[in-house]
């Protein structure tokens, strides 16, 4: 198509490579926290419920300045990720996605953990008297009960990461073909003379992908409770 | 044989319970809301950790406070019955009830002796018609005998059953019964029951432990501690009445009565469905049983029991307890003060016991 130029279609498919990308990263610690939240009291839980929220609501910009202090190459983390295997995060596509990730990881742990409390207990407890071990237990009956809230929360992820622009010009920086996602581009499109046609464009397609992720994790969330035979076909 | 001593410590309610079960028949844990008997379950099946005392179930340990083991459930082989069936809502019936047997040891450690398998569990409890459904598609009876099936099929060592039929209104409940009553001529496993409802422990029970307020009253066969007239939970009932071990004898299809063979004599009932030979329990209730000083004729009551005043209790106000003897067994019958002073009551005394057949709830055993 030309409607876009190729440096838009660049930052299109690059938003939506980040997206996804923050999605499958975050997905398996954002679960993990939600399951931790939901059924284990443990010493320093109300503060672990803090921190995985945390993201919520401080600035972006200050999330971002964070991963720049943890994940940058002089950085406690970056460094040794640097070196021992060669990773660099900061200004790079890998960067972009955590960065992302780390702003989605609350949206998926609340709906994680809204349906793992929606899930009666006394199922693991049945499931365990039939001999089902931990993980077993977790694998054939809580993780289907909750894949409802997983998908729906995965869906969500990605459309906010779609739009994720404080935390990921922070640190990744705006780097066309490399860090420059939709909004990033949108953002540069308003600060050139003349790209008012390219940032109207861009924000529609933004509006576009936005809306199709909610209903569809909509759509998805009220397909899945059919499957799974809490509500009636 | 199972083996229990427990204490837990609630806030305002404390467990203190020891019994045994035998290692084959139907212990109930009978007492009213609240008494701890569904503790008890809990503990034995290992969801919930006592503060102190053991379970020994054939000799093996599942939980000893004094050397801190703790058997978790998944490792005790107790199938559960809950309340509220706890099918998962996600899988079909087939599924669910595969999910246990999955999850059991192929070979029992007992030795040969198999549980019942997939087939004949199906056509025991009636479900093959449900296995591609959904639990949600379910009414609450047939969610409890496939949750039945479910836990049967895990091949377990115990099973236990929470409260199986409270949730069920009573036409749900009498389309259970059948099969529980059925199933427990095919266990050979301890069963403990919890249930706060007398017919049930009537129907399927062969010991009883008797619960109030997180201790044990009382604890013997059902048919011993149903005449116990000195156990206020039991006596304040209005149903109280002797539990008579009988063998169906012979039916008698046109006059619709069923004759019953126990200790004392025979009794006559109306038309039971189960076969000759089978062995079924029925309650005499001490306000259904009149007594005679002389053998009445013209009357339309069918069981006319020669019997000897044992005792002559005055519990009620302006009632009696009267403890009468009838071959082997006890029977309870409840009548006025001044009916025992018209007749002379005393013990020793000769009289007639006198039962009518329609009397009788048709607690019979297997009936479909």
């Amino acid at each position: 198509m030309d409607w876009f130029s190729p440096e838009e279609w660049q930052a299109i498919q690059l938003s939506l490579s980040v997206a996804l990308r923050s999605v499958l990263f975050g997905l398996p610690p954002a679960v993990l926290a939600a399951w931790l939240l939901a059924r284990c009291r443990f010493p320093g839980n109300t503060l672990l419920d803090a921190f995985v929220h945390l993201p919520l609501v401080m600035p972006p910009v200050v999330v971002g300045w964070l991963l720049l202090v943890t994940f940058g190459i002089r950085g406690p983390v970056g460094a040794w990720l640097h070196d021992w295997f060669g990773i660099r995060l900061v200004f790079t596509t890998g960067g972009a996605a955590l960065a992302t990730a780390v702003m989605s990881f609350p949206l998926i742990v609340r709906a994680v953990r809204l349906s793992l409390d929606a899930v009666d207990p006394g199922l693991e407890e049945a499931a365990r008297t039939l001999g089902a071990g931990p993980l077993d237990r977790f694998v054939t009956i809580t993780l289907p009960l909750i894949a409802p809230g997983i998908l729906s929360g995965a869906i969500t992820a990605f459309a906010a990461g779609l739009g994720e622009f404080g935390a990921v010009i922070t640190f990744a920086s705006n780097i066309p073909g490399q860090t420059q996602t939709l909004p990033l581009a949108i953002y540069s499109a308003t600060q050139t003379p003349g790209g008012e046609a390219t940032a109207a464009k861009l924000a529609a397609v933004s509006f576009t992908m936005a809306i199709a992720g909610l209903l569809l994790a909509e759509l998805v969330g009220r397909r899945m409770q059919v499957l799974l035979g809490r509500a009636p076909r | 044989m199972l083996d229990v001593t427990l204490q837990h410590r609630f806030p305002g309610f404390t467990l203190d319970a020891a019994f045994t079960a035998p290692a084959s028949g139907v212990t109930a844990l009978f007492g009213p809301s609240g008494c701890g008997k569904s503790t008890i379950l809990a503990a034995v099946a290992g969801l919930l950790r006592p503060e102190a005392g053991r379970v020994v179930l054939n000799g093996q340990a599942l939980f000893d406070s004094a050397s801190g083991r703790m058997l978790p459930p998944e490792r005790r082989r107790c199938g559960v019955v809950f309340q509220d069936s706890r099918l998962f809502p996600h899988l079909s019936v087939e599924t669910n009830l595969r999910y246990g047997l999955r999850r059991a040891p192929s070979v029992p450690k007992g030795g040969p002796v198999e549980g019942p398998g997939m087939e004949e569990v199906i056509a025991l409890l009636g479900i093959g018609h449900l296995l591609g459904r959904r639990p949600a598609a379910l009414s609450g009876g047939e969610k409890q005998r496939v949750a039945l099936g479910r836990a049967l099929l895990s091949r377990p060592d115990l099973l236990l059953m929470d409260e199986p039929l409270a949730a069920l209104d009573a036409a749900r409940k009498s389309e259970v019964l059948p099969f529980l009553s059925r199933l427990r001529e095919r266990l050979s496993i301890p069963v403990l029951y919890v249930t706060h409802a007398l017919d049930e422990v009537d129907r399927l029970a062969d010991t009883l432990v008797l619960m109030e307020a997180g201790r044990i009253l009382a604890h013997g066969p059902v048919e011993a501690l149903a005449a116990r007239t000195d156990l206020p939970l039991l006596a304040a009932r209005r149903d109280i009445g002797a539990v008579l071990a009988c063998t169906v004898q012979a039916h008698d299809t046109e006059r619709g009565l069923s004759q019953l063979h126990f200790a004392g004599g025979t009794l006559i009932v109306p038309l039971d469905p189960s076969p000759p030979g089978t062995r079924v329990r029925v309650r005499v209730r001490a306000r259904d049983v009149s007594v005679a000083t002389t053998r009445p004729q013209d009357i339309s009551v069918q069981n006319v029991l020669p019997a000897l005043v044992e005792r002559v209790e005055h519990g009620q106000p302006h009632e009696a307890m009267l403890h009468l003897r009838v071959g082997e067994v006890l029977l309870l019958s409840r009548i006025t003060r001044d009916a025992v002073a018209r007749l002379g009551l005393r013990p020793g005394a000769a009289v007639w016991a006198l039962v009518k057949s329609v009397a009788f709830t048709p607690t019979g055993g297997p009936s479909t």
